[in-house]
């Protein structure tokens, strides 16, 4: 119970630490660009709204800091994120809202898929070190170097481009209304296929090479030879007692390059002006959208460290060690 | 399982470079005290530059280095010139073909190297200086301070770095290069630091360390002579780790188009053919050479951990050798054949 406490601990202190910082960016940069943009859109803007962007940017100087600073957290806990100024005058939330799925949806299962894969390759490479295998090493090396963005340019100019097999951009055939039908949900995966493939492509290497390491250390621990020598199936000796112990970094390496691969994914999306978070906040960069950038990034580092929490109860599962008291 | 006495012999003979000290890793710069065991002949210098991947690594990174150097004087066109050859694949005029207003690709690849070069060599110079000063400092004093020093870093390490980076810097008025080393720094310095207090953490329980503080050694000396010298190989892998991670962060932001896009390098070059539709007209010169380099990089920056992991951590260095000479003897290679000494290990734990 205590590391599953410490760590609840841990997750409350980041979460101030992300609102704080998002709290403090706006106020310490050179520059007004909130203020301008409100004294344009005057009038168009409801009061309401406008009271919430000055809280949020920290217009009102009259305000001490610690009152500003209250007065955010009371705007978040109601889930007041402001309005977005390019889908004016759609509240942030919103416009969030609606592209949280897609990107949950396609990085979700992508990492998911990438991990898994890459978990189940390393193993066997790792297993059998020395052999034929030992070559896919260099070229995860590559793979592991190379932006995901520029895989995703890559995967474009030779699926969609030349071959013609996938679509270049969107995230389902706009001729289709949303709703639950399988030919909308079929579009749905068509679309999301090439993306897909991209993430796996270039997050799987790590992987690898990770469960590769540890299974080249692990397996010549005392208790794999003692398990080889009492005779027990190859299979076994490698996925009960070699694997089990080796996938313990693995997971708690997932959790820590979480925010890595999040990252990558998010510029993935631009290429593919896929409706998810990514291409939003890219949109929002472009056109200077303040109150939808920041927003942003808090719905990002929340869905993270939810993310976290999960890979944290997976590896106090897998482990023992983590459950004992003490 | 076949054991015959050749393995116990090669264990034996792999066993020695495992017991080297991790003092001065990189490129025997410590006290040359290690390889001393090695049968007959004068200590091996450099030993570090005899594994194949730190070479091929450094070989590349020298050759990008020479090309952020001297590279303003060797591109054949102006960058930003433009020209009547307007979306040329390659040829011997324009090697790596031009873009849609008749600019050098190659030219815009040589010239901006500098610019990643720079932001990555400043950006890991800045986050490794403060990842050893926070994680030397909290694995050495211990206790509340290290508690709070911990828990900041991995508030670092948790919270998605490429967005914070995104945000900072979209809301700056003007980002030059140097300020998107600083933002980069102030956001990847955490993976360093993690490591280096752990390490730290290890080293302060150990016999010399003891002896120095039990002949009243002030602490600073303590730090600077006995601890810092016996974490030159993770300084310098963390140092080599963010310079890749910073390469890739600018590239990425300049492909964003956060940054100034007036200033050459890989990713401004990689944002114009996105935004100038260079896939859907098929020219395929305008992103490949720029994504490459990126490759190449990154590469030769991994090659080069790999080869600091390698000279850490002996398992992995001497799996690679035995694996090889076990398949010449026909053997197959599997468990319990990693010839280390087990003493090798609990000394690093």
């Amino acid at each position: 119970m205590r590391f599953f406490l410490r760590r609840g601990l841990f997750y409350v202190i980041t979460f101030w630490a992300a609102v704080t910082i998002n709290f403090f960016i706006p106020r310490v940069m050179p520059g007004d660009p909130v203020r301008a943009l409100i004294a344009r859109n005057q009038g168009r803007i409801p009061s309401e709204a406008e009271a919430s962007l000055r809280i949020l940017f920290g217009l009102d100087k009259d305000a001490t800091l610690w009152q500003q600073y209250l007065d955010y957290w009371a705007l978040l806990f109601r889930g007041d994120l402001g309005i977005s100024f390019t889908y004016f005058p759609t509240p942030v939330s919103d416009v969030i809202a609606q592209a949280l799925p897609w990107t949950i949806g396609l990085v979700g299962i992508a990492t998911i898929l990438s991990f898994t894969i890459g978990t189940l390759l390393g193993t066997g490479i790792g297993w059998r070190r020395g052999t034929w295998a030992d070559s896919l090493l260099p070229i995860s090396t590559f793979f592991s170097a190379v932006p995901y963005f520029w895989l995703a340019l890559i995967a474009i100019s030779i699926f969609s481009v030349t071959l013609g097999w996938f679509p270049a951009s969107g995230s389902y055939d706009r001729s289709l209304i949303p709703m639950w039908s399988w030919e909308f949900v079929g579009s749905v995966i068509y679309y999301g296929t090439l993306p897909a493939l991209t993430v796996v492509i270039s997050s799987i290497s790590g992987w690898i090479l990770g469960m590769r390491n540890m299974m080249v250390t692990v397996s010549s621990e005392d208790y794999v030879t003692v398990a080889q020598a009492k005779g027990l199936s190859e299979r076994r000796v490698m996925l009960g007692y070699a694997a089990r112990n080796a996938i313990l970094p693995q997971v708690s390496s997932f959790a820590l390059s979480l925010g890595f691969i999040v990252g990558g994914t998010l510029v993935m999306e631009i290429v593919f002006s896929y409706q998810g978070i990514g291409y939003l906040l890219f949109t929002a960069v472009a056109a200077k959208d303040y109150p939808l950038m920041q927003g942003i990034f808090l719905v990002i580092t929340v869905a993270v460290l939810i993310a976290n929490i999960v890979a944290d109860i997976a590896y106090g599962i897998l482990d023992p060690r983590t459950r004992q008291e003490g | 399982m076949t054991i015959d006495t050749s393995i116990v012999e090669e264990s034996e003979e792999l066993a020695k470079p495992s017991q080297t000290p991790m003092t001065g890793a990189v490129a025997a710069s410590g006290r040359g005290g290690f390889g001393r065991r090695r049968a007959g002949g004068k200590p091996p210098k450099f030993l570090f530059m005899r594994n194949s991947k730190a070479v091929a690594g450094l070989v590349i990174l020298a050759f990008f280095l020479l090309i952020a150097i001297i590279g303003p004087w060797i591109a054949p066109y102006d960058p930003s010139a433009r020209s009547a050859d307007v979306l040329q694949p390659p040829s011997w005029q324009h090697l790596f073909g031009t873009t849609h207003l008749g600019q050098d690709v190659f030219s815009q690849i040589v010239v901006g190297t500098r610019g990643v070069i720079v932001v990555g060599f400043v950006a890991g110079l800045l986050a490794t200086a403060i990842g050893v000063i926070l994680g030397v400092t909290a694995g050495y004093i211990g206790g509340l301070g290290d508690e709070t020093l911990s828990v900041l870093a991995n508030v670092f390490l948790v919270i998605p770095q490429l967005p914070l980076i995104i945000i900072i810097a979209g809301q700056l008025p003007s980002v030059g290069g140097v300020t998107v080393a600083v933002v980069i720094a102030i956001t990847g310095w955490a993976w360093g630091a993690r490591v280096l207090r752990a390490q730290t953490l290890s080293l302060r329980k150990r016999d010399f360390v003891e002896a120095a503080r039990a002949n009243g050694e002030s602490t600073w000396r303590i730090i600077t002579a006995e601890i810092l010298p016996n974490l030159t190989a993770i300084i310098a892998s963390g140092f080599v780790g963010t310079v890749a991670f910073a390469v890739l962060s600018l590239i990425t932001l300049s492909f964003i188009g956060i940054g100034n896009t007036g200033e050459w390098n890989w990713g401004t070059v990689l944002y114009q053919a996105q935004a100038q539709l260079a896939l859907q007209r098929g020219a395929w010169w305008w992103f490949v050479p720029a994504g490459l380099c990126i490759a190449l990089l990154g590469m030769s920056l991994t090659l080069i951990n790999f080869g600091i992991d390698e000279f850490v951590n002996p398992r992995l260095r001497s799996t690679g050798l035995n694996a090889r000479s076990l398949r010449k003897r026909g053997i197959r290679p599997r468990i319990g054949f990693t010839p280390v000494v087990h003493e090798a290990k609990e000394d690093r734990a």
